[in-house]
């Protein structure tokens, strides 16, 4: 069976040690989280883990069986094979130094990248999109000298319930 | 009404009917065992924290109601991770409570602190730790109804001291929690396959498993067996939950199942798998396992579907419920079997059977462990609940003691749990007092646990142990000498202790039996006395486990070892 990557939403109930539960549960059996989310939602005693693995059908299937095991989680989704909308951000700290300033602000202005700070010697930038877009965007930075970066892990929503 | 989280504790304990707990004090739970001194609730203390989950568990599996024990923090709570893993992995329900350091101090290596709820969650079904006084009521009743709903297991609930300590107002009506059952949910697209398979099936096999006794499901698969008559083999958990002496019974599969149980696997054709998880000891290659066969299983759990084997049709539901549904399913639409073909199926059964019957020989003057066993079902009528240790003694009591009912086979199946024995017959007989209840024991397993037999004396609980002493960690033993050219690397325990001399120090009655014409007789008279008894048979120190399917080969490749048989 083919490997792809899976990405599953988990909606559990905000106990202080769900995470640690959900990634002991597969780390004990094997399973590799390849990234992790997690948020509130519109109810404050329901949390919504989204996350990704890579793994063929099979395995997915048994993640979910395991992960449906637990206590605290409610359910369990492979939105892989639902239509949905997928975002992923990264901060990055750019040094402003000489010889790269003129080229690192049109590279902004090129691709309309966010600037949430400013300053004289570096500044931030804040860049969303589907982990594709994400990967192009550090492409096109990695030669204009990245000081600094950090990823969030994937969300993602059904089109419909 | 206000009441301290101690008296909290108990008051939820009454309310969730529990009469008996087994336990061990300490420093953290002084609170709980002062409200324990006043209480009418009864409690064993064990000499081990180990002895105490394996005796709730005990209790649990013979009653099937929540078993449950009390022990302090630190060393006192890590003392019952054997336990109550052993408890996870065979599905039992427990609530294990332990004491903790208060939650002021938790996180700063305090005197006798551990993260038990940390170390415990990979081996539990849930735990808990109760951080104030208010969610004590709540959380209690969730352990409980966890404990006991789907597929049960163990629950451990921390107790830091200061919530012990702690008041606030209790109304045991107004406790509020989640809906842990699962609705019965009927199929009957599924039902009606099953009949599509079970009319074209030529040579169907049933196998039954744990979650046929957990789910009080043996009287329903005992009807479906014997109305179309189905045979029926079972792993080691589902021994119990078929009649043993019926004669559709073929004993248990796998590793050191019968071997017309294995090839009854391996040449069915219908196979419908009730309360299992197809283990590896049960399956053997997992590539050819009933090669031929369509495969349907029940069980409550959907991880334990497709796990190891893939089935073509997997149904989730209580066995219970669910072998009722398909009951009233075949009578409604009239399934009758194909008379013929499954006269032929039975015949052929018979005739595996015949070639290759469990078998020892009991000659000369040294006893045999089966020889033992057997005997014991003579003289006891098989009206006994038998609980064992792990090893030999373990393989040669599912092979050579046949069990009638349900919850009266007591064993560490999944995690194999050496020392389970001896304190899950406490537990037992604690349960039920006017029963005879025996742990079959090996010298290697009984030592594990021994310090119990303080417990049994203290309150005359009076299990009566069948020691089958080899001197050799036997299994162990055994694999040495098929697998590693008798090459006994540490599994020679002739340096032991005297057992009979060890019993009557713990104040019970200690016995050895030495030649085979003694056995009965043995027995007998333990079974007589209204104490606590362990019989320390000297049996042949290298007897083996046959048949046996050898590790990484087909149920159908048995070893018979036909050098033990004709000897």
């Amino acid at each position: 069976m083919e490997k792809k990557e899976h990405i599953i939403s988990i909606l559990v109930y905000n106990k202080p040690d769900v995470l640690a539960r959900i990634a002991g549960t597969l780390g004990g059996k094997g399973y590799n989280i390849e990234s992790l989310s997690v948020n509130t939602t519109t109810q404050y005693e329901i949390s919504k883990i989204v996350m990704t693995s890579i793994g063929n059908q099979a395995t997915i299937s048994r993640i979910e069986n395991q992960l449906q095991r637990l206590v605290d989680v409610i359910s369990v989704d492979d939105l892989t094979n639902v239509e949905s909308v997928h975002r992923e951000m990264a901060l990055v700290r750019l040094n402003l130094t000489d010889d790269k300033k003129e080229q690192i602000k049109k590279a902004i202005d090129d691709n309309q990248w966010k600037v949430i700070k400013s300053a004289e010697n570096y500044l931030i930038l804040e860049i969303t999109g589907d982990k594709t877009q994400i990967d192009l965007a550090m492409a096109r930075l990695e030669p204009l000298g990245i000081a600094d970066i950090t990823r969030t892990g994937l969300v993602a929503l059904e089109l419909k319930n | 009404m206000n009441l301290k989280g101690s008296q909290i504790l108990l008051k939820m304990l009454e309310e969730e009917k529990v009469d008996l707990i087994f336990g061990y004090p300490g420093g953290a739970v002084l609170d709980i065992y002062d409200q324990l001194y006043k209480s009418k609730i009864k409690h064993i203390l064990v000499r081990h924290e180990q002895g105490a989950v394996h005796a709730a568990d005990g209790y649990a599996r013979a009653t099937g109601r929540v078993g449950v024990c009390l022990v302090t923090s630190g060393p006192g709570a890590t003392n019952t991770v054997t336990g109550i893993a052993t408890a996870n992995m065979d599905s039992i329900p427990l609530v294990v409570f332990t004491g903790q350091v208060p939650t002021t101090l938790i996180g700063n290596d305090a005197f006798q602190e551990s993260d038990i709820t940390g170390i415990t969650r990979p081996c539990s079904k849930h735990n808990f730790l109760v951080r104030s006084v208010e969610e004590l009521a709540a959380t209690i009743k969730e352990a409980f109804n966890i404990a006991r709903s789907g597929r049960p297991g163990p629950v451990l609930v921390d107790l830091p001291k200061n919530v012990m300590a702690a008041e606030t107002e209790f109304d045991p009506a107004n406790i509020k929690i989640r809906n842990y059952d699962i609705a019965h949910k009927p199929v009957p697209k599924k039902l009606s396959q099953v009949f599509e398979l079970l009319s074209r099936a030529k040579k169907p096999l049933l196998m039954t498993g744990g979650g046929v006794i957990l789910g009080r499901a043996a009287s329903e698969l005992t009807e479906l067996a014997r109305k179309y008559q189905i045979p029926v083999t079972g792993t080691l958990m589902g021994l119990g939950s078929f009649p043993g002496t019926d004669p559709l019974w073929l004993g248990m599969l796998g590793m050191h199942g019968t071997y017309h149980a294995n090839m009854a696997v391996s040449h069915c054709d219908l196979l419908i798998a009730v309360g299992v998880r197809f283990d590896d000891r049960v399956t053997g290659t997992i590539e050819t396992f009933a090669p031929n066969a369509h495969i349907v299983q029940i069980d409550i759990d959907p991880s334990s579907i497709n796990r190891n084997v893939v089935v073509e049709l997997p149904i989730i539901g209580e066995t219970k419920a669910t072998l009722n549904d398909l009951l009233h399913f075949l009578a409604e639409h009239k399934y009758a079997p194909d008379k013929s073909a499954r006269e032929e199926w039975l015949a052929a059964i018979e005739g595996w059977k015949e070639k290759v019957p469990l078998a020892y020989c009991q000659n000369g003057e040294i006893i045999k462990p089966q020889y033992v066993i057997e005997t014991l079902h003579k003289v006891t009528n098989g009206d006994v609940i038998v609980t064992t240790e792990v090893g030999q003694n373990q393989m040669w009591t599912a092979q050579f003691f046949k069990f009638d009912k349900p919850n009266s086979f007591i064993t560490s199946g999944g995690l194999g749990t050496m020392g389970y024995g001896l304190p899950a017959a406490i537990g037992v007989k604690c349960a039920f007092p006017d029963k005879n209840v025996v742990d079959i024991a090996g010298d290697g397993s009984i030592q594990m646990n021994i310090q119990e037999l303080a417990t049994a004396a203290q309150y005359n609980i009076a299990v009566k142990v069948v020691l089958l002493n080899n001197g050799f960690l036997g299994m162990v033993r055994q694999w040495q000498e098929l697998f590693y050219e008798k090459r006994y690397s540490h599994t020679d325990m002739t340096y032991a202790p005297d057992f009979v001399k060890l019993a009557e120090a713990f104040g019970i009655v200690g016995m050895r039996i030495t030649k085979p014409a003694d056995v009965e007789k043995a027995l007998r008279d333990a079974f007589a006395v209204e104490k606590p008894v362990l019989m320390d048979f000297r049996v042949s120190r290298e007897e083996c486990v046959y048949p046996m399917v050898r590790p990484g080969e087909s149920l159908s490749e048995m070893d018979l070892g036909t050098r033990e048989m004709i000897n």
